[in-house]
């Protein structure tokens, strides 16, 4: 049936069962809600009266969602409490491709880590030899990580040195890449950050996915507000192989 | 299957038209449906100044189709006269779009659209959810159609399409004012409505402007209808759009009285190859049926 292409884009109530915060810019918000959704989907979050964004689930029953305070939306979501209710849709776009990954690597920067903390797990599930790379500014945005020591072996960077290596997780990755091979590295972050990471993924001949983000207004694909060159991150990403972004100078000005 | 059809002389290499408003905020966006086999492209509408449109949630959905209140966001004029300088990546006919509040704003940007190599400029004068624009500045008014389609009339000889509301009780006196004033074609439907869509667990309407147009499946018979009409009063084509993503919806408007016909929440059906699928699903009817041409189905209804 067509019509239900509709009716699944429809907005379940979500109400909020637990709230902890990291720092003062993170909080990791658990829902009354339960949805199928890969590891690189994202949903639609609704905040009614303030409008609604994209994020990734961090877990999917419940729903869990991590959330950087940036801008006003999410300045209003810092405000919500264990009991309010909010508006979900989707899972939408295209996950992350594991299957046939023996050895991974995972780079996360900052908040990025949202889209890579399920691919780990679910890697790992597979089978897979994990090294995961998180970089962040200072130690209090480390989130994840006794679930990420559960199933990769980690490797952080914090830039003022609060935790583990003082730098960035570029160059972590740089020292990890001279020794060892990769079948695929898999990385989110700030566009720029994952620009060198593409680079460096050129240069070692590694396969790579990149998890992208764009302002959204309707994530099914009509609207175009989402649209990296003549691609739409709502469809036919938010992942995108780094092949694919190669070719793609919308996200090569960043370099 | 030969399935060019033309509409105000401008040949297509089949019936299908991006509609404006879905997947033409620019070139990039354009390419996206070109690829996906459409016949002729429409930009999303243009206006003097840049808008940024209303806040999220500008879609919300229901069992027969879509809610939007975008509220006109688009890159205003100056931009756009840029962005659409060079439209050489294109293999098929490209419409600018550009709407205002009054004749004399729709007069200023025409003028500015008939530079460019636009095959031809549609105006919509029938948005039910943008503040100053379409139904919201009066313009279901015949009088106010008039001197707008005569205000453009002066200021290009490319077609001018209107783009009226079907869900108006006077739609048809709208579309032959504007024929007799000047335009070259009718493009029926906008969106229908306006509506709402309440979220029952927030008890919230979804839209963040509480009231969107409508589109999709449910809006479909509505809008045979409306052309159906058309067709037996305007001497001027039709391009029809509302509710189509099937092949056999695009026969069902070409009987009704369509030259063309637009596609926009179909892409949501279906994906931008939404325009192949239905061109396949379009050749394989008519060659069951014996027609050899998309012109001996154009109005076939009204025998």
């Amino acid at each position: 049936m067509l019509t239900s292409r509709f009716e699944r884009n429809r907005f379940v109530g979500a109400k909020i069962i637990n709230v902890q915060s990291y720092g003062a810019d993170i909080k990791i918000f658990e829902f009354e809600c339960k949805l199928k959704a890969k590891p690189g989907q994202f949903i639609m979050l609704w905040l009614p009266g303030i409008g609604e964004r994209p994020f990734s689930p961090t877990k999917t029953n419940p729903l869990e969602l991590a959330v950087k305070k940036r801008g006003l939306f999410t300045k209003k979501m810092f405000e919500l409490k264990v009991g309010d209710c909010v508006g979900i849709r989707g899972p939408y776009g295209k996950g992350f491709k594991y299957e046939n990954v023996k050895h991974a690597c995972l780079v996360a920067g900052g908040i990025g880590i949202a889209a890579l903390v399920r691919l780990a797990e679910t890697l790992s599930n597979n089978g897979a030899m994990v090294d995961f790379v998180y970089g962040v500014r200072k130690r209090d945005q480390l989130v994840f990580l006794e679930r990420i020591e559960k199933v990769a072996e980690l490797f952080v960077s914090t830039e003022d040195g609060s935790f583990g290596k003082k730098g960035t997780c570029i160059e972590l990755l740089k020292r990890l890449l001279a020794s060892k091979r990769y079948d695929c590295i898999y990385c989110c972050g700030p566009e720029p950050m994952m620009v060198q990471v593409l680079a460096l993924c050129k240069h070692y001949n590694i396969k790579s996915q990149f998890s992208l983000e764009r302002r959204m207004k309707c994530a099914v694909g009509i609207c175009g507000h989402c649209a990296l060159g003549s691609k739409l991150v709502c469809k036919d990403g938010p992942v995108f192989s780094g092949k694919t972004l190669a070719s793609i100078r919308e996200f090569m000005v960043h370099e | 299957m030969d399935l060019q059809a033309s509409i105000c002389g401008i040949k297509l290499k089949n019936p299908l038209v991006l509609a404006s408003g879905v997947l033409g905020l620019n070139k990039n966006n354009l390419l996206i449906a070109q690829r996906g086999g459409a016949g002729a492209l429409t930009i999303k509408s243009i206006t003097l100044e840049k808008r940024s449109g209303h806040d999220t949630p500008n879609v919300a959905f229901f069992e027969a189709g879509v809610l939007n209140a975008f509220g006109y966001c688009n890159m205003g004029l100056s931009a756009a006269l840029e962005e659409f300088a060079d439209l050489s990546c294109f293999s098929v006919p490209i419409f600018g779009s550009c709407t205002a509040s009054n004749a004399r704003d729709f007069a200023k940007l025409v003028s500015a659209f008939d530079k460019l190599d636009f095959a031809a400029i549609e105006l919509p004068v029938s948005c039910p959810h943008t503040p100053s624009y379409g139904l919201l500045a009066g313009q279901s008014n015949v009088e106010k159609v008039r001197a707008i389609i005569k205000a453009c009339r002066k200021e290009t000889k490319k077609p001018i399409f209107l783009k009226i509301n079907a869900g108006l009780p006077n739609f048809v006196e709208i579309a032959l004012a504007a024929e007799k004033a000047g335009a070259d074609a009718i493009t029926c439907s906008n969106t229908l409505g306006p509506g709402m869509v309440i979220d029952i667990n927030t008890a919230k309407p979804v839209l963040s402007f509480k009231v969107g147009g409508v589109s999709g499946p449910a809006i479909r018979p509505m809008v045979v209808r409306a052309i159906y009409e058309l067709y037996e009063h305007l001497k001027i084509p039709i391009i029809g759009l509302g509710g189509v993503s099937q092949g056999e919806h695009v026969i069902e408007m070409l009987m009704a009285g369509a030259s063309a016909v637009g596609i926009a929440t179909g892409i949501l059906q279906r994906g931008p190859c939404v325009f192949r699928k239905c061109c396949e699903e379009l050749s394989r009817w008519m060659k069951e049926h014996g027609y050899g041409s998309i012109e001996e189905l154009i109005g076939f209804a009204h025998q």
